[in-house]
């Protein structure tokens, strides 16, 4: 394993280790590029995770304070909790369920092809679906995508069997147990899935790709990869010239370090990487970094979420077996007939007791309440999640009282939804309970949006400077040696799960930067 | 399909996680005898008086209602208030003076205390009123944790915790469902 000094400036530096930065860090690491990617959190490995809702997220959840405003149920009932993602060694790829989804090919165009919708800022992608396909080719092979490759789907289990056979009475044709980056027989070192059910707290098994077990080591084996837990980078420095030229982090003592660097790329998540960025102002950038557009923050997107559930007269036990390993995707499709513009996928989903409590609807209280959960052994789920519009004004600023232990800012995230994700939401409720009514529900339950898993769009990729912070490489428009790399780049959020896509977007991104610094360029 | 052994035998040793409760087991035991100041574990409880301590499970039943779940897991999860309150002043004084409210409420309204207002309903229309203050969010908000992350109270539930020592569901019931239509 490399251990790399703090003044050598040859090195690329990556900030964080999830699906963007360890995919980035390996890629790199391969191609005999030497990188450092500092994680703020702690290298919890297989061994360490537990199949135990409130304790893994103590283990895992990013927890620091954060900040929320607008119109999102979230604000209300999770203030300082805006987010549900990962702050350990592999990122959120240590807590997502699998799906692994590329974008529909409009979803590459959504402002040529939805059109100009009032209060969205649509526009479309640097990039087309024909230009990332050859690089989700590749995301799929390294993932073991089922579905993909020769790999066969995962089996069915009784969450999936319910929601199937309602789509099937309603008529629905595209129905499977989806395209997971779980292995559905041992696959490149790692086993197969054991229908465990705790995919969100860790995959015991590893059948579930996660960097922290795949990309990670693979580098580290390279010598040319080395990750540092417990390192929160708090700035990107910059010299006379504007070129980035390392980052401060703050160690596990609390004591701050200079890493220089030759390359820096952002990969915090779409909170913490315009964070980042916004704390990094200095004199010559009063903005921010790679903010001359002052797009840094905005657009964030969380996606048009919402669950149902479905009380029946005879067990389900729902909890058993891969959580997310189910679909239907004939709503993805775009069809404004429907009242909105863009699609959603149906994704089964369940949570334990605790998480269920806590969740189903948050604030509640009563029989009404407490009769749903007496009925959890009875239980169905899913997940719908759908492209919700990119706005201006939903955005990651720099909170202006609260800070955090080292004395910076801590993300104010505001979020209102827009009136096309409100509609969109109410057709998944509504599609989503004619599916268990079909199979003979007694009760069915509308579950406002969790805290975010899919935090998009606050450092978006543009053709044009003024649009967007990053461009068709996710380098960014300013600064042509600092890179962002994790789903914050994304111009648009899609209807579908985003880590493929982030995935793919990094082993390109590894293919430019290896390239740039080749040319001497960058 | 493979059904859950629902029972449970709650003995003097009954785990709790999440909520390390002081209550002794031997006070415990007496669970189930009646929500009553005079229960040992009322009069167990290190911080609060112990008619606040049982206005609080009663309170706690009547948020969370479940028929199938025992006294016993009321306690503990209202013991988690309890040991904080005792190093917790603010707490203390938070959660005294809500019992305070509303025994007072139902005074007025019912002519007793809270404990002794006999009608769930009733005890609801009491809690209902002051369902926005921050003593009622406080006790909500901290039972939806300290009452369902108990272990011993999943199967009640149908929920069978853990599975990954078990070897997962695979060959468990993961998709063992018999009811549905043919498709």
């Amino acid at each position: 394993m490399a251990n790399f000094d703090l003044n050598d400036d040859s090195l690329v530096v990556i900030v964080g280790s999830g699906a963007g930065g360890g995919t980035l860090g390996n890629e790199l690491a391969q191609k005999g590029i030497k990188v450092v990617i500092l994680e703020a959190g702690d290298r919890n490995e297989i061994q360490d995770f537990v199949n135990d809702e409130w304790e893994s997220f103590a283990q895992l959840a990013w927890k620091d304070m954060r900040t929320t405003s607008g119109d999102w149920r979230v604000a209300h009932d999770f203030p300082n909790l805006p987010a549900w993602i990962v702050k350990s060694v592999g990122g959120t790829t240590t807590h997502w369920a699998g799906a692994s989804l590329r974008f529909h090919e409009h979803e590459f165009k959504t402002r040529s092809v939805y059109g100009n919708i009032q209060g969205a800022s649509l526009l479309d992608w640097p990039l087309t679906l024909a230009d990332m396909e050859p690089w989700y080719d590749r995301a799929e092979k390294k993932m073991g995508v089922t579905g993909t490759n020769g790999i066969p789907r995962l089996p069915g289990n009784n969450n999936f069997r319910v929601m199937q056979a309602g789509a099937q009475k309603l008529g629905y044709k595209e129905v499977h147990t989806g395209n997971m980056a779980i292995n559905s027989q041992p696959r490149d070192g790692r086993g197969s899935c054991q229908q465990i059910g705790f995919c969100f707290q860790g995959c015991k098994s590893g059948a579930k790709w996660s960097t922290l077990y795949t990309e990670i080591p693979k580098g580290e084996d390279t010598g040319n990869l080395e990750v540092r837990p417990n390192a929160m980078v708090v700035k990107i420095e910059h010299d006379a010239s504007g070129k980035v030229t390392g980052v401060l982090y703050m160690d596990e003592k609390g004591a701050t370090q200079r890493q220089k660097a030759r390359v820096v790329a952002v990969a915090g998540n779409s909170l913490e990487s315009p964070r980042l960025l916004l704390n990094s102002a200095s004199s010559k950038f009063p903005d921010g970094l790679a903010n001359s557009s002052g797009q840094v923050g905005r657009n964030y997107m969380r996606h048009t979420t919402a669950s149902v559930y479905a009380v029946f007269e005879k067990p389900v036990h729902m909890y058993r077996g891969t959580t997310m390993a189910g679909i239907i995707r004939d709503e993805s499709r775009n069809d404004p007939k429907r009242g909105f513009v863009g699609g959603y996928e149906m994704e089964t989903i369940s949570l334990g007791i605790p998480f269920l409590a806590a969740f189903l609807d948050p604030g509640a209280w009563g029989r009404s309440f407490t009769s749903a959960l007496d009925d959890y052994s009875n239980m169905a789920g899913m997940w719908i999640i759908g492209e919700d519009m990119p706005q201006p004004g939903n955005r990651v600023t720099l909170d202006k009282t609260v800070k955090d232990k080292f004395g910076l800012p801590v993300a104010s995230v505001h979020f209102d939804d827009h009136p096309n994700d409100v509609a969109m939401r109410q057709h998944g409720f509504q599609q989503g309970a004619a599916v268990y009514d079909a199979v003979g529900a007694t009760r069915t339950i509308q579950t406002t949006p969790y805290p975010s898993t899919h935090n998009l769009g606050t450092n978006r990729m543009s053709e044009k400077p003024a649009d967007g912070v990053v461009n068709r490489w996710g380098q960014t428009h300013d600064i042509r040696n600092l890179f962002v790399s994790d789903g914050s780049q994304f111009t648009t959020g899609a209807g579908c799960n985003p880590t493929l896509t982030i995935v793919a977007l990094a082993i390109r991104q590894a293919d430019y930067i290896a390239g740039q610094m080749g040319q001497k360029a960058i | 399909m493979r059904e859950i052994e629902r029972r449970t035998t709650v003995g003097r040793r009954v785990f709790m996680r999440g909520a390390a409760t002081a209550v002794p087991a031997a006070a415990l035991a007496s669970a189930g005898m009646g929500i009553t100041a005079e229960a040992a574990w009322a009069q167990a409880a290190k911080a609060l008086q112990p008619g606040s301590m049982a206005t609080l499970v009663r309170m706690s039943r009547d948020t969370y209602p479940h028929d199938h779940i025992p006294d016993v897991y009321y306690v503990r999860a209202v013991s988690t208030f309890d040991d904080k309150a005792s190093s917790d002043a603010d707490l203390k004084k938070l959660l005294e003076d809500g019992v305070a409210r509303l025994d007072g409420d139902a005074k007025t309204h019912f002519k007793t205390s809270y404990l002794e207002v006999p009608a769930e309903a009733d005890r609801i229309s009491l809690l209902t009123a002051i369902a926005q203050t921050p003593f009622f969010s406080k006790i909500r908000s901290g039972l939806v944790v300290s009452l369902y992350n108990q272990p011993d109270i999943w199967k009640r539930f149908g929920y069978e915790g853990s599975s990954y020592e078990y070897g997962g569901y695979l060959n468990r019931g993961f998709n063992d469902i018999d009811w549905l239509p043919a498709v």
